[in-house]
């Protein structure tokens, strides 16, 4: 099963490689990695999407937690989260596909954010199962090139405890 | 006042106690050396080769339990240290290296020497700095010290580009580190110690499997202090030897592939392993999944990652020996009475049944050839009473050693567990001797191994580090060759040596001693004769060739599966008497 792990790390050089090379030289998997700096500049994230079996999961969260420049691990499997992955998606488009091509970017939600005689670029933001979904609708016309970002997750907050909080706030 | 990086670092090593420093000069830190040239209180050790500065760090750590360090050029001296930094890493040894860098402005230009000195030791070191701007330079040099001594010890290199060490800054050193990313755990969870507590008064057939990490924390009082109180037999691993007394009836000596048939047996057979800073390395578990197939697992160790990795584990406790040993005895002070001493007596009868049905044995004639047991017991008896340090290359000779030199104290045993590293032993006793100007340094050697940084021996002599060398001299690749007759039907690719030099004339030619034991009969004498002589000693002694070491579990086998003797067919062979070669072998084998 896949397993997102969420690090926040050192916002500074080499950082990057020593994630990488942990993984690369344990052997552990790497399905996508994305990395941006957060609200503090001297800290970035990390979205690490990995598998394997408990073991391996677990070596690798304490792993991670080793390496002197990381800050935090969370292994958001063991929580509730959300998480979205964008995709840019260019396809060829003959005369009679043009109209079923924006016909499909309507049903996901998708926008076209360029747009030449043959071609459309398409932007489309969702669960991994989303993005598959319209590569698959969108194959069959020709996709010409096609980029991911990668899954991008965050923990929920416990709703519960969200409420209590917002009453707080409202009596205050 | 504003001081030169070359400057900060001399003043860097001061602050931290740094009375030696491993090194070997080049153009880019020719300027680090120029002030060095010009001070006293660092002592500057001009190796031959960085992998021998780089061991000899190692050495003086392991010794000391200080940091070791060393200091390389860029482009090859990088390049040649690496061997050292990643056995270091591998035995959690605290070493920080300083490379020189090619100038800021070259960096990534393929400049002359360059290289990427960082990503060649990213993977065998616990961190690495690259040091950019020369008002970082004492800040980052307090934090390698840090790093490399602290949670589970290993090797830091830092990175200084020739115009940092030339460029000026003020000079203050920082009294204390704060590192947000690194916070190792010291003591353990209360809760789970207590837990330890009570299945440690309940198991009938209790096991303690002890490690390096009771070296690192100095925990053997403790330790001690654990096993008398609960009567538990100890078995350590390679790594761990000195952690216990030898002698110490509670001891079983060493587990593990070539540990001894009662240690072996004794964790097969336990209900209850204490594990304590050790790692369940392969060497010792054999096949994970029949490994202490009857037993609950207590493990405690600073290293989260340590915990879980092959083996499961029932109690886990996070934090440094000696602390989770205070809290742990304190606990078991309190409960421990004569009801544990019945329980286990069945326990005890067993052990000293396994102990007695295979001790470790092996036979000298008396006219024979020498066998190289008989070498390192004499060689303990002669020099016990010492107290001595003693290295070892790696191969069979290391095994032997960890055999029959029983050592009584921590810290005076320095070899290459994890990586295995031929030619280590000799500078890491060079490396302990600089510590140790007044102490007895032996060193273990084979004659494959001793040929890999014999080039030290100039070092040696020219610093006057006395260091005793025994090499136990098989003309082979003594290990290699015992693999071959069990496990590749005796065919002998590239274990044979072929030729040796001839070792007392090549100490002599370095302007040490050379002696040689040409009958077992002259032994003694020729030990006594090396240990009575203050410059640095070979002794070269021809042993039996096709000696193997036992106990042996082969490689993945299952730890109560020893092999205790050599197998009938090789047997049959060595009858045959002295020199026998792979053809005529052979020959034997099928008449
Ligand atoms: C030819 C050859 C044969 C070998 N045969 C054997 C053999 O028969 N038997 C054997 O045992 N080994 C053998 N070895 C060595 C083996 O490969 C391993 O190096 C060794 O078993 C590891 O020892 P260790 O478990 O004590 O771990 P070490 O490598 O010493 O690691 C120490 C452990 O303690 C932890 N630690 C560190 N500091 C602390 C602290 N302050 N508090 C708590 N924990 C701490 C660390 O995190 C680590 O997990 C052999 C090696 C060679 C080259
Ligand atoms: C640098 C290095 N290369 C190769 C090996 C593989 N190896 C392990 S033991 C051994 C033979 C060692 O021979 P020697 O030093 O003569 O010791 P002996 O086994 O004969 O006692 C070899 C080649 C190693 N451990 N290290
Ligand atoms: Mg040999």
């Amino acid at each position: 099963m896949d397993h997102i792990i969420s690090v926040t790390v050192e916002n500074k050089f080499g950082v990057l490689s020593r994630v990488a090379g942990l993984f690369s030289g344990r052997g552990f998997n790497i399905e996508s990695l994305s990395v941006a700096p957060t609200l503090d500049p001297s800290m970035s994230q990390m979205t690490i999407v990995t598998s394997g079996d408990e073991r391996i999961i677990e070596q690798i969260v304490k792993q991670l937690n080793k390496l002197i420049d990381v800050i935090k691990v969370v292994d958001l499997n063991e929580t509730e989260f959300v998480s979205r992955e964008t995709a840019i998606i260019k396809v060829h488009t003959k005369d009679v596909d043009r109209a079923e091509a924006l016909r499909i970017v309507d049903i996901f939600r998708a926008n076209v954010i360029d747009s030449t005689p043959t071609t459309y670029t398409i932007e489309v933001s969702g669960d991994p199962k989303k993005i598959e979904a319209i590569i698959n609708l969108l194959q069959p016309l020709g996709i010409k090139e096609l980029v991911r970002t990668g899954r991008v997750a965050v923990a929920r907050e416990p709703v519960r405890q969200a409420a209590v909080q917002a009453k707080k706030n409202a009596r205050e | 006042m504003k001081l030169t990086g070359a400057e900060i670092f001399i003043e860097c090593l001061k602050r931290e106690g740094v009375k030696t420093l491993f090194a070997l000069p080049g153009g880019v830190v020719l300027k680090i050396f120029d002030m060095l040239h010009q001070q006293k209180d660092v002592e500057v050790i001009l190796t031959r080769h960085e992998q021998g500065a780089g061991h000899m760090a190692e050495g003086y750590a392991k010794a000391t339990g200080k940091a070791g360090v060393c200091l390389v050029t860029s482009g090859p001296g990088m390049t040649n240290v690496i061997t050292a930094l990643a056995d270091a890493y591998m035995d959690s040894v605290p070493v920080v290296c300083f490379s020189g860098q090619v100038p800021t402005s070259l960096i990534g230009n393929d400049a002359f020497q360059e290289a990427d000195n960082i990503g060649l030791s990213r993977p065998c070191t616990k961190y690495n700095f690259l040091v950019k701007d020369v008002n970082d330079l004492a800040a980052t040099i307090k934090e390698a010290f840090y790093i490399a001594t602290t949670g589970r010890p290993g090797p830091v290199l830092v990175d200084i580009p020739k115009d940092v060490s030339m460029a000026k800054a003020d000079f203050t050193y920082p009294n204390s580190v704060s590192i947000r990313g690194y916070n190792p755990t010291v003591e353990g969870n209360k809760w789970q110690i207590k837990q330890a507590a009570e299945a440690i008064m309940k198991a009938k057939k209790p096991i303690l499997y002890v490690g390096g990490g009771v070296v690192f924390s100095g925990a053997s009082q403790e330790l001690l202090e654990l096993a008398e109180m609960t009567q538990i037999p100890v078995d350590m691993t390679l790594m761990g030897l000195g952690a216990f007394p030898g002698e110490h009836p509670l001891s079983m000596g060493m587990l593990g592939m070539h540990g001894t048939y009662q240690a072996n047996m004794a964790m097969h057979y336990s209900d209850l392993v204490i594990a304590i800073g050790a790692r369940f390395d392969d060497r010792v578990t054999g096949k994970p999944s029949e490994f202490c197939p009857h037993a609950k697992v207590i493990h405690v160790d600073i290293d989260p990652t340590s915990i879980r990795k092959n083996i499961h584990v029932d109690i886990p406790i996070v934090g440094d020996c000696k602390s989770v040993l205070r809290e742990l005895n304190q606990i078991l002070r309190a409960t421990v009475n004569g009801e544990q001493k019945d329980l286990r007596k069945p326990w005890w009868d067993q052990i000293r049944d396994w102990q007695q049905a295979h001790p470790l044995a092996y036979h000298q004639e008396k006219e024979g050839p020498i066998k190289p047991q008989q070498v390192v017991k004499r060689l303990y008896e002669l020099t016990k009473d010492r107290d001595p340090i003693v290295a070892t290359d790696v191969g069979q000779h290391q095994m032997w050693a960890a055999q029959y030199f029983k050592l009584a104290k921590p810290n005076r045993w320095l070899t290459s567990g994890g990586l295995g590293t031929m030619g280590f032993g000799f500078p890491a006793a060079m490396g302990a001797q600089a510590a140790f100007r007044d102490r007895l340094v032996l060193c273990i050697a084979g004659d494959g191994s001793i040929q890999m940084n014999m080039q030290e021996m100039a070092t040696a002599v020219l610093s006057k580090l006395p260091v005793k060398i025994i090499i136990l001299n098989n003309g082979f690749h003594g290990m290699v060759r015992q693999w071959q007759d069990l496990f590749y039907e005796g065919r002998y690719a590239s274990s044979n040596l072929g030729t040796t030099p001839d070792f007392v004339k090549l100490a002599e030619a370095y302007g040490a001693v050379g002696l040689r034991v040409k009958k077992v009969g002259d032994l003694d004498a020729v030990l006594k004769e090396a240990l009575a002589t203050d410059k640095p000693v070979i002794v070269d002694v021809p042993t039996y060739p096709y000696e193997n070491c036992y106990p042996m579990i082969p490689a993945g086998g299952c730890n109560h599966e020893m092999i205790l003797e050599d197998p009938p067919e090789l047997k049959m062979k060595q009858s045959g008497g002295a020199k026998v070669t792979p053809e005529d072998k052979d020959t034997v084998l099928t008449a």
